[in-house]
């Protein structure tokens, strides 16, 4: 099962590598990983998401919360909680497709932020499986280039991670 | 201000090796008497003398290492105290800042290179920060579940031309390393329940209750319950190996009753052990009847490999306690007819192998001969460290370890090399115990170097190579499962140890038989002021029983060459 994990951690030099580090050397798989520093400076949130049993994926939360480096640990996916993921994407846009790109991304509420004669830059924010759903829905032939940020998530309601 | 730091901490002794990013530390080394350095040979030989110490005594033992090969030098050590979760710091030179990244002579990144193999490290940035790291240092590393350390030192913090405020922190405080200090009252009642109904319980404790402080805490409630203990290869010592209650190691060579009595448990109170593979055999067939209670101090030992009943998550010691008050203060006791059939169960096991081995009539030794030897010699009372191989299982099995923190070898990682350095870090803090080496002629060869060492340091270890021309555990697998072909397994072209160790100044004695044995043994340990190698052949063809059957149950063992269960 895919999990989104969110860590709360001391923003230090070779923090990230020893998050990134251990899932390696524990042999845990990274879908998704984003990373950036909170309201407090001193603190970073990084998300990651991953893929496996309850065991695992206990055993990885584990883990984490024991670097020294890690203040705090959730699974997300564990209660009501909302994801996203920003994607930009590269088209080829000319002739008919014109038009045709910009019908597929009003229909899923995506931004057309950059134009050149010949291109479309789309960006679309929403859980990565609402960004799939876009991709495939252009079919594969007209798309350069594509960038997405990885999953950050946040739980619903009151609960919140935090010192 | 590093030299200053350690005097702070009380440090007596470190093991190091000087190079050009140490220099301004060695030099403020020289300057002063209170931190008293002890130059090894190889700097391997720092890490495990560290180590060794902090195995003797719970407190963090401390390393220092110049940059690059220096501190890669230092990397097997560091990760034979990582995977054993022993207490050490160590200080490992660096390039000066501006030339971090630029391939500089003699820079390589330790931060990287130990990450996976250390609790925590720091570089540091500002020379002002080094007294407040030093203290984090050993303050991660000696508390919680304890581990190694390393401070990556770029050489232009330590100039010693420039002045900083100096400060020594008393206190630690950490928003994101919080070391838990009890455990769960309520689930350390439902686990007392467990206890005092169990029919067919096993105490199985680890390496956990040895750094942990706890054996005495383990052996009172152990003898409350009157319930069988057995200890892993890192717990040896946790319950006194002479007592009845004592049913050997558990494990890969644990005894047949501890194995089959772990087979047949309905309870087992595993206490700081982390249900490793050598223990467990396959997962999936590991005590089929059994309810665990697991005590560890790190949440992530607990249903790592096997999923635990009753987690208990706080320091062996304090929950023991608890669990020991619990036990008095019921009115439910122990199950004494239950216990009683339970233990004539295990005496039966006792009688059917009980720790046999065959000796023959030729004058051959056997190894295990040898440790009875050195366990009736050293009255159980010794130090005793080990290499790694059939020697290491052969201690383990038959030297009966009445104390904690006597029994000193690598298990986690199994580290050849590790035992002559290891003796050496004992014999320097505790000049009057008895401190002996058991050895092979393989894995002695792997830190020989030391031997100049023990002389320029006066350190009267006893070695005892029990030499059997082959690296035995390798050979015993190949005879069991490579149809007896000994791929690289031999030992060629040994030395002469006698006079090799004469020639650093020792001294040196050949035993060849065993009526020989028992004198040599005695005169060696008499000879308080020396170090003896002692070269021992024993029998070539000798196995290392019972072993169990791969990938089998606990029950399922090997008790001899032809004989299994």
């Amino acid at each position: 099962m895919r999990h989104i994990i969110s860590v709360l951690m001391e923003n230090e030099p070779g923090a990230l590598s020893r998050v990134v580090g251990l899932f390696s050397q524990r042999n845990y798989n990274i879908e998704s990983l984003t990373v950036a520093p909170t309201e407090d400076a001193t603190l970073s949130r990084l998300t990651v998401t991953t893929i496996g049993n309850d065991r695992v994926v206990e055993q990885i939360t584990k883990q984490l919360n024991k670097l020294i480096d890690v203040v705090k640990v959730v699974d997300l996916s564990e209660g009501d909680h909302i994801e996203r993921e920003v994607m930009m994407i590269k088209l080829k846009a000319s002739g008919q497709m014109r038009a045709e790109i910009k019908r597929t991304c009003d229909i899923f509420r995506g931004q057309i932020i950059d134009v050149t004669p010949t291109t479309y830059t789309v960006q679309l924010v929403g859980a990565s499986d609402k960004l799939d759903a876009f991709i495939s829905a252009l079919g594969s032939a007209s798309i350069m280039e594509v960038v997405r940020s990885g999953v950050c998530g946040i739980a619903r309601g009151e609960k919140v991670l935090s010192l | 201000m590093v030299v200053r730091a350690l005097k702070d901490e009380g440090v007596q002794y470190i093991y190091g090796y000087p190079g050009g990013s140490l220099l301004h530390v060695y030099d403020a080394l020289f300057q002063q008497e209170d931190v008293q350095h002890i130059l090894v040979r190889h700097e391997q030989a720092a890490t495990h003398m560290a180590d060794a110490y902090a195995r003797a005594t719970g407190k963090a033992g401390v390393a220092l290492v110049t940059s690059g090969p220096g501190a890669t030098n230092a990397v097997t050590g560091i990760a034979t105290a990582f995977m054993d979760s022993i207490p050490m710091v160590v200080i490992t030179g660096q390039v000066m800042s501006h030339l971090i990244g630029e391939d500089a002579f003699q820079e390589t990144d330790m931060l990287g290179i130990s990450r996976p193999v250390v609790k925590h490290n720091f570089s540091v940035q500002r020379p002002e920060d080094i007294p407040a790291i030093v203290r984090k240092a050993f303050h991660i590393a000696e508390s919680g579940r304890p581990g190694p350390v390393v401070i990556d030192l770029p050489k232009d913090m330590t100039t010693p031309t420039e002045r900083y405020p100096y400060e020594y922190p008393k206190q630690v405080k950490m928003r994101s390393y919080t070391p838990i200090t009890r455990g769960h009252t309520g689930q350390i009642k439902k686990a007392t329940d467990l206890l005092l109904n169990a029919k067919r319980p096993v105490i199985y404790s680890g390496g956990g209750v040895i750094m942990g402080d706890a054996s005495e805490q383990l052996t009172e409630l152990a003898r409350l319950l009157n319930f069988p203990v057995t200890n892993t290869l890192m717990g040896l010592g946790g319950y006194p190996g002479t007592d009845r209650q004592f049913i050997g190691m558990l494990g890969m060579h644990g005894s047949y009753e501890a194995n089959m009595a772990m087979h047949h448990a309905d309870l087992i109170l595993a206490v700081g052990a982390r249900f490793d593979d050598r223990v467990t055999n396959a997962t999936d067939k590991f005590c089929p009847t059994a309810k665990i209670v697991h005590i560890d101090i790190d949440p992530a030992s607990i249903s790592k490999t096997v999923q635990a009943d009753i987690p208990i998550v706080g320091p062996a010691k304090v929950v023991l306690d608890e669990m020991a008050q619990l036990v008095k203060n019921s009115k439910k006791q122990p199950d004494a007819d239950a216990l009683k059939a339970w233990w004539q169960q295990i005496d039966e096991w006792r009688q059917r192998h009980g720790g046999r081995y065959r000796t023959d009539d030729s004058e051959l030794m056997k190894p295990q001969q040898v440790i009875e030897m050195l366990s009736l010699v050293t009255n159980g009372d010794a130090f005793v460290t080990s290499d790694v191989g059939q020697h290491q299982m052969f201690a383990a099995q038959y030297y009966k370890f009445n104390k904690p923190n006597r029994w000193i070898n690598s298990g986690g990682l199994g580290t050849m090399g590790f035992g002559l350095p290891a003796a050496m870090g004992v014999k320097m803090n505790f000049p009057d115990a008895d401190v002996a080496c058991v050895t092979g002629e393989g894995s002695i060869q792997m830190n020989i170097q030391e031997l100049s060492t023990c002389k320029q340091y006066d350190l009267p270890v006893k070695i005892l190579c029990l030499n059997n021309q082959s690296l035995g555990m390798v050979r015993q697998w190949q005879d069991m499962n490579y149809e007896s072909r000994h791929s690289q397994s031999y030992m060629q072209s040994l030395p002469d140890f006698v006079k090799l160790v004469e020639s650093y100044g020792h001294v040196g004695m050949k035993v060849d038989k065993y009526s020989d044995l028992e004198g040599a043994m005695r005169e060696a340990f008499a000879l308080k002021d020396r170090l003896v190698f002692m070269d021992i052949a024993v029998d070539p063809f000798e196995h290392v029983y019972p072993m169990q059957v791969p990938r089998g149950s606990m029950r399922d063992m090997w008790l001899t060459k032809t004989e299994r269960t």
